[in-house]
């Protein structure tokens, strides 16, 4: 078993939060975890990415070769466009549906929404809704990787039990909120 | 069995603190911050009393490395790989001291320039320097790599350099720790002659640290970071440090009969090299860098075909990945999904309430009279002042140059020279030459951007946090020509009249722009 994940986003809103959850989940199941992601410059507002691989037997490369990420995981649709080469013919990307703008020449949402349907299984999420009827907006992240926890494989008991051992440090609200998020954003039908 | 989720820098941390250091020392520079960082929040660390405070620069943090070893306790200096360029007169120098307590120098390199100005290869300092150099391909060999160097360093009496890039100090994976070690007790050396680099004394020193060449290559002709896998094929590949990941991810995946040689070890086990090249037609030569080693070995086996980055089989510069070396061994990568080219790029920014963006606003107003308008800047958030919407400084060069190079280009007659340095850029590198241009007069206009922290690599403490007015004025800036000014909006106007008229002032003047750093001030607010 080998299962490859790019997440991506923008700096800030919490690309990292989400890769460490897999990791924490997928070590804690015995698996081999490698997750190269960006710091410096590029959390700046810029674009964000991890490439997370996980796997029962050992993984060489940190970064996922070309053509062989299973999903894409993404905070914002044209960040999620961005990795496609990445993909396998069959994978499939599930991402937030609110766009951030703060960029020139961004893509009119209609043209971005019908690239992403037309070539690829995609399945969009508004995050930011389920996330506020979770008690805050800042947990669409998670909302977001409870979706694409139906498509990663592992008990759900696991990430929940990740989420508490990286949110213990916040507070049993934050820990609540999340797992809340964790929980709508899985059961998410498209 | 002890296992953490790591990322390659905090195992550098995890096991150095292992290995007994008695004191980090480092200035932050991207891929390396983390390492120093996850020392300073180590309990572990405290309750061990272990140093770990930042630095002013690389070179301050080499020699006090140096003095702590010169004492006999462990320590660990890290730095990005211009970092370096900043320490060379210490590190050079080091090798020729020899060194008491375990002495370990971390250089986290940036292929592809992530966040860096150049792709320097540390590997060619080691070689500089006749240092010993590792360089492990993944998370857990670098932890086991840098414990070991510790012993190996005390054992030979040299500092020993551990090389890692941005993708492996970068990257997270499992790593089990092994044996933790007591930390040494005080020993200062005795040794007066071989640390009194008199040239009688040093060019003995020299002729030992020659003489160590033989042992140092015996270590990594049976090193355990390296490895050989052979293969039926004719084709080899050398892969050295993390290439060899590359490699064997395109070998395993493919199920491609070359063999492939592994190499984390230097100076380079060249006994282990013939053993694995006479086997093949054709060696494959992967560096995560320059082609130091491509350029080297023809001339040792002149009947092999070495391929590599030289001969366009790998590109010439930039970082190795699957995909690179899939192509260097006759494997394509398929692409099922072509690049969308509605995809735009997201370029990092400032943030929205950051204080360089009113500074560059504010300058961006007084240069529009000028006929020359050039900024003349350094390395930090600031930089990005380049890009739009502010499109206001000229240059980005190297820690501290702004200052030196506005005082140059007004000895060429440039007015206005203006130049804007972070504050703790300004610490690092840019004290002296200030102090160059209060000597001679020159006529420039210094701006520090304090935001009371090293911002860009995630907001460290600056060595200069309330000290920047008396530094200046210490250096020799009259006082009349230092000003506070805060860069908000309801000061534009205020600010904008002292630095019109500063900038017309034929001396030097600093205009210190101070205001919090956006994200230091979020991440108190939540601690408090």
């Amino acid at each position: 078993m080998q299962k490859n994940y790019i997440i991506a986003g923008v700096g800030g809103q919490g690309i990292l939060s989400m890769a460490a959850i897999i990791d924490v989940t997928a070590m804690n199941s015995g698996l081999y975890v490698k997750q190269a992601e960006v710091h410096g410059m590029s959390q700046r507002g810029g674009s964000v990415e991890a490439h997370l691989r996980i796997s029962d037997t050992e993984i060489f490369s940190d970064i996922i070769p070309l053509g062989e990420a299973d999903c894409i995981i993404a905070t914002e649709p044209m960040e999620a466009l961005r990795y496609i080469p990445f993909l396998k013919e069959h994978g499939t990307i599930i991402t937030a549906s609110k766009s951030l703008i703060n960029c020139a020449n961004y893509p009119d949402k209609e043209v971005l929404d019908k690239e992403l349907q037309s070539k690829i299984h995609c399945i969009t999420i508004d995050a930011d809704a389920i996330a506020l009827s979770c008690g805050s907006i800042k947990t669409s992240n998670i909302v977001i990787l409870g979706a694409a926890s139906n498509y990663l494989g592992i008990d759900e008991a696991q990430y929940i039990q990740a989420i508490k051992t990286l949110f213990a440090s916040k507070g049993t609200d934050i820990v609540n909120m999340n797992i809340c998020a964790f929980s709508k954003g899985r059961e998410y039908k498209n | 069995m002890n296992k953490k989720l790591l990322l390659g820098a905090e195992a550098v941390a995890v096991a150095a603190i292992d290995a007994g250091i008695s004191g980090v020392y480092a200035y932050p520079g991207t891929p390396s911050t983390e390492i120093t960082t996850y020392i300073q929040n180590s309990a572990e660390a405290r309750e061990k009393n272990i140093h770990s405070r930042w630095s002013a620069n690389e070179k301050t943090a080499y020699e006090a490395a140096l003095g702590m070893s010169y004492s006999g306790k462990r320590a660990l200096i890290c730095m990005k790989h211009v970092g370096l360029n900043v320490a060379a007169d210490a590190f050079i120098n080091s090798a020729i001291t020899g060194c008491n307590g375990g002495m370990v120098l971390l250089v986290a390199d940036d292929p592809s320039m992530h966040s860096s100005q150049n792709e320097q290869d540390t590997r060619m300092y080691g070689k500089f320097a006749y240092l010993p150099l590792l360089e492990p391909s993944n998370q857990q060999e670098l932890y086991d790599a840098v414990k070991y160097a510790f012993d190996f360093s005390e054992k030979i009496s040299l500092p020993i350099i551990v090389r890692v890039t941005t993708r492996l100090s970068h990257s997270r994976a499992v790593v089990v720790q092994s044996d933790k070690r007591p930390q040494n007790a005080l020993n200062p050396s005795t040794q007066e002659n071989s640390w009194i680099l008199l040239p009688a004394n040093a060019r003995k020193n020299y002729a030992n640290l020659l003489e160590k060449q033989t042992q140092l290559l015996e270590e990594s002709e049976q090193s355990f970071l390296n490895k050989s896998i052979q293969g039926s094929g004719n084709i080899g590949v050398i892969a050295f440090g993390i290439a060899y990941n590359y490699a064997m991810e395109i070998k395993t995946t493919h199920a491609l009969d070359c063999g492939v040689l592994k190499i984390s070890h230097y100076p380079l086990p060249l006994k282990t090299i013939e053993a694995f090249v006479k086997n093949y037609k054709t060696i494959v030569i992967a560096e995560e860098g320059y082609p130091i080693y491509e350029e080297l070995l023809p001339a040792y086996f002149p009947h092999t075909t070495f391929v590599g980055r030289l001969t366009g089989a790998l590109p010439r510069m930039g970082e190795l990945n699957p995909k690179l070396l899939g192509e260097s061994l006759g494997i394509t990568l398929p692409v099922h999904h072509a690049s969308s080219d509605i995809v735009v790029p997201r370029p990092p920014q400032l943030c929205q309430g950051c204080g360089h963006r009113d500074l560059f606003e504010e300058l961006n107003h007084i240069l529009e009279k000028y006929e020359h308008k050039h900024v003349f800047s350094d390395i930090g958030c600031y930089t990005l002042g380049a890009l739009p919407p502010f499109n206001t400084i000229s240059t980005c060069v190297d820690m501290g140059a702004s200052i030196t190079m506005a005082k140059g280009a007004a000895d060429a007659g440039l007015h206005p020279a203006i130049c804007v340095i972070g504050d703790s850029t300004f610490t690092h590198s840019g004290m002296t030459g200030l102090l160059d241009a209060v000597n001679d007069e020159s006529s420039i206009t210094v701006i520090i951007s304090d935001n009371s922290t090293t911002a860009m690599t995630g907001g460290q403490d600056s060595s200069g946090t309330g000290k920047l007015y008396d530094i200046c004025k210490g250096i020799g800036v009259l006082p009349e020509h230092i000003h506070l000014v805060v860069p908000i909006k309801k000061n534009r106007e205020h600010n904008i009249r002292i630095l019109s008229q500063e900038i017309e002032y034929k001396g030097v003047s600093v205009i210190i722009s101070q205001r919090e750093c956006v994200q230091v001030a979020i991440r108190n607010q939540k601690k408090s």
